[in-house]
């Protein structure tokens, strides 16, 4: 993407004569593209990816994601060191949702040696996954109100959300990188009063949410600004290997929680606990900025009512099955795809029977789904730009690992 | 000579009020801000934060200025300058009160200058402000603030139009374009007994259409196109620092104050006081500053509570929308005064 | 005898030497370390791979120019909202009022006429 240097205004050298003695000289003004780098230091990024932009004025018309200032060799870590030992890294890619990645990798090693997990321990599994899909969904509602120029839905957002960290510092002692989910079940049994303070968080919640929807949801500009934006059609969406609500936005009907049943999922479901919100171009086109949004939006109310489904259905007992503290995993490989709030998490764990994995590799949801800007930002302008970055709601510690 | 003084006196007192307005603003905006999003705001600098202007005056003062290298130094520099002199002159004919006193027959009214083409001087001295912003775009040698400057531009050419047409129906109304004698005209009577006959009243749908225009004309969120944080970086001021990237920002507020003094004057009926033709001056100040400072409330208000449009929605806006309303606006408005 | 204008030439004297002021003892009182990196232009922290000097195209043109048509129309309705109610006043409201109509309709109708022939789409 190098631009030509060129004059801008060449001359003809001969003047053309008409008819009558006149003397035409033509002249040719040339514009050029503008070439922007947008990141890494940018704020419509969220965090260190860089995005070369050619300009027309304006209007977009190449796009490129640059990605690595982030890389951190996860997957190199992860066999170079114990099975065990691996789990606080993958808090470390998808920082957002550190829960389900805790839940990816374990369950992956989990597949490997073929062990049973209490009951308890997947029931408080769900719940902190859930709970953990609302605070992630509730930072890309309140970074895409940033992006568009909208500041107060954020603080509003992160109001909710720090409720969210202090309830899992309570369960785990960490606000961020929880490294809770173990592999054979959950690191600690929820100490008393919890369960009680997430029911409550969940009553609260629903009317804050019923205020972000009318803050910014069906705020006139809001709309402008995200309706018929970035349109991503279901073939594309599919062409693209696109996953999570970007796939759901473009109204593709598609939920690995559902399709793909992993813990008690499935049971809820059929119990009527949650449903798979998709995109379905309420306020524009199927699959514009606004359904991807909208389905994140959506999906904190699903998992809410997950939520709540999980505490009416707990149960006592033990929270972590039968593990060695040194593990050795039996050789075999597996692959688990979960879903994470940004889409399909894969985990691809090989074992030669040893201490150590053999092969550990992590498909990453933002990283796939990123893909696409290249085909839907051109044509756009840079405002929209902007719009459709934070509609793909990346997080660059995922795509980078 | 007395007079000479007297006005000197005025000016500077009025010039002081507008720089201290302006910074009070920024402490009044982070504070609203504040409020509306569940913090605190600034609470150390002096009580409740109040010398924070104070303070970050001096800041920029003592910061390291940059310059880029390259032949437009001296545009750079001059940008700034261009774009906070036009907003602090635009302030000379708001009539803030009426007649202050009376030296050696000469009447000290409550404006810098009482022009009697007062509203043609405040659109046209307003809209230089945008050259400084275009300049300093431009002259930035940088791509951010080169198209935040573009945007100025396409921002300018989409208000500025209903804007002049609104404020002539105002004209055309009062029949003067001076802007005490403005205000003055929605004193002189009532409407229906009781409501003062404040153009709000009589020119509703112009009031609604000129305090969106205020927006665009004040670069304000929702159309802060040429700033756009989270677009252009800062746009036009992203290579700006120190006192130079204050003064833009002490232009964009002083600008602020006059559109909101300016609606006051148009649409407010000025410095007066219903239900009290004769209130004395100050009396007639304070209510100026009281309506003045509820518009100031509602660039703030709307700043913190909205997204912003695009720049090309606006242009759609102005033109597709405001333009063909402010044509009927002004023709109702003379056929009204027709008949 | 102060008129309007010399108050008015007193606040340019006070703006201005303000604004120089402030601008000059910024100058002085700021420090100055320039180095290679200060000086590169801001892009998100990496280096500019094309100058911003560029001649880039203006989408908007036409509408600019259409903004001049039509500002310098509106000009001309200053002369008759300042003088309005002068005319009522001798009886010639009626007539006035006709000619500005018929000038403001030509306003409407060559908006109408830009807005049908596409140039306020410029976007895309």
């Amino acid at each position: 993407m190098a631009t030509e240097h060129k004059p801008s205004i060449t001359f003809h050298p001969e003047p053309r004569n008409l008819p009558g003695g006149e003397r035409e000289y033509m002249m040719d003004v040339s514009t050029s593209d503008l070439e922007v780098n947008m990141g890494p230091q940018h704020p419509a990024t969220h965090g260190v990816m860089k995005i070369l932009i050619r300009t027309d004025g304006e209007l977009v018309t190449a796009a490129q994601p640059h990605l690595g200032f982030l890389h951190r060799c996860a997957e190199k870590i992860g066999e170079n060191v114990e099975w065990l030992q691996y789990l606080p890294y993958t808090d470390r890619y998808d920082y957002l949702a550190s829960m389900n990645n805790n839940l990816g990798y374990s369950m992956a090693v989990e597949k490997l040696l073929d062990v049973e997990i209490p009951q308890r321990a997947v029931m408080l599994r769900m719940i902190c996954v859930e709970l953990n899909r609302i605070a992630s969904a509730l930072v890309a509602f309140g970074t895409y109100g940033l992006d568009l120029g909208a500041i107060t839905p954020f603080l509003y957002a992160f109001r909710e959300r720090e409720w969210l960290l202090m309830i899992f510092e309570k369960i785990c002692g960490a606000r961020l990188t929880y490294s809770y989910l173990r592999i054979g079940g959950v690191f600690n049994d929820a100490p008393p009063g919890w369960l009680e303070e997430v029911s409550h968080f969940c009553d609260v919640f629903e009317e804050k949410w019923q205020e972000y929807y009318d803050l910014l949801m069906v705020n006139h500009i809001f709309v402008k600004r995200t309706a018929d934006i970035g349109v991503i059609t279901k073939e594309q969406a599919l062409d693209f290997g696109l996953t999570g609500p970007m796939l759901r936005g473009s109204g593709v009907d598609f939920d690995l929680r559902r399709d793909v049943p992993y813990l008690r999922y499935k049971e809820a479901y059929d119990a009527g606990a949650w449903k798979v919100p998709v995109g379905s171009g309420e306020k524009g086109t199927v699959g514009d900025c606004w359904d991807r949004i909208f389905v994140r939006v959506q999906e904190m109310m699903e998992s809410l009512s997950l939520v709540r489904w999980c505490l009416e259905n707990i149960e006592e007992g033990p929270i972590i099955g039968d593990i060695a503290k040194t593990l050795k995993v039996p050789p075999g490989e597996a692959y688990v795809g979960i879903e994470n709030p940004r889409g399909e998490l894969g985990h691809y764990a090989v074992s030669d029977g040893g201490k150590v994995a053999v092969r550990c590799r992590v498909r990453g949801p933002s990283f796939c789904n990123l893909a696409i800007l290249e085909d839907i930002m051109p044509g756009t302008l840079l405002g929209d730009a902007v719009a459709i970055i934070g509609s793909t709601d990346v997080v660059i510690g995922e795509t980078d690992r | 000579m007395t007079v000479l003084l007297a006005t000197l006196l005025k000016v500077l007192v009025i010039f002081g009020c507008l720089i201290s307005a302006a910074g009070i603003s920024t402490l009044a905006e982070r504070k609203i801000s504040a409020w509306i999003q569940l913090r605190r705001g600034p609470n150390r600098v002096g009580p409740f934060g109040l010398l924070q202007p104070l303070a970050d005056g001096i800041k920029f003062m003592f910061k390291e200025e940059f310059v880029p290298p390259g032949k437009s130094r001296f545009l750079f520099i001059l940008a700034p300058a261009l774009a906070a002199v036009p907003a602090m002159m635009s302030v000379a004919v708001i009539p803030f009160t009426g007649r202050i006193a009376e030296i050696d027959g000469t009447p000290i009214l409550g404006s810098v200058a009482d022009l009697d083409m007062g509203a043609i001087f405040i659109m046209a001295v307003s809209g230089l402000g945008v050259y400084g912003i275009i300049l300093g775009g431009w002259a930035s040698n940088s791509k951010y603030p080169l198209l935040g400057g573009l945007r100025a531009a396409a921002q300018m050419i989409s208000y500025e139009l209903s804007m002049i047409l609104i404020i002539l129906a105002i004209v055309a109304m009062s029949g003067t374009l001076n802007l005490r004698e403005i205000a003055d005209a929605q004193n002189d009577h009532t409407l229906l007994g009781f409501l003062p006959a404040w153009n709000v009243f009589l020119q509703p749908l112009a009031f609604v259409l000129f305090v969106i225009c205020t927006f665009a004309e004040t670069n304000r969120h929702p159309f802060d196109f040429a700033e756009c944080e989270s677009e252009l970086v800062g746009g036009f001021h992203t290579e700006y620092s120190s006192m130079k990237f204050a003064l833009f920002f002490i232009g964009e507020y002083c600008a602020m104050i006059v559109m909101a003094c300016l609606t006051t004057t148009l649409f407010l009926g000025g410095a007066s006081v219903p239900f009290w033709a004769e209130a004395p001056w100050f009396i007639g100040l304070g209510s100026f500053v009281f309506k003045a400072a509820a518009f100031m409330f509602l660039f703030i208000w709307v700043r913190w509570s909205l997204p912003r449009f695009r720049y090309d929605q606006l242009m759609a806006l102005g033109w597709k929308v405001f333009l063909p309303l402010a044509i009927t606006n002004i023709f109702i408005t003379g056929l009204v005064l027709a008949l | 005898m102060p008129t309007p204008y010399t108050a008015l030439f007193i606040l340019l004297g006070i703006v201005v030497g303000f604004v120089v002021l402030v601008t000059v003892a910024s100058n002085l009182l700021g420090r100055k370390r320039q180095n290679a990196e200060k000086d590169s232009p801001y892009e998100c922290g990496m280096d500019s791979e094309s100058p911003a000097r560029v001649r880039i195209s203006i989408h908007f043109y036409l509408v600019a120019v259409l903004f001049i048509l039509f500002d310098v129309e509106a000009l001309f309705l200053i002369l008759w909202a300042g003088s309005a109610e002068a005319f009522n006043a001798a009886g010639h409201g009626a007539l006035v009022f006709a000619e500005v109509s018929a000038f403001v309709a030509v306003l409407a109708l060559a908006l109408a006429y830009v807005w049908r022939k596409g140039g306020l789409e410029w976007d895309r």
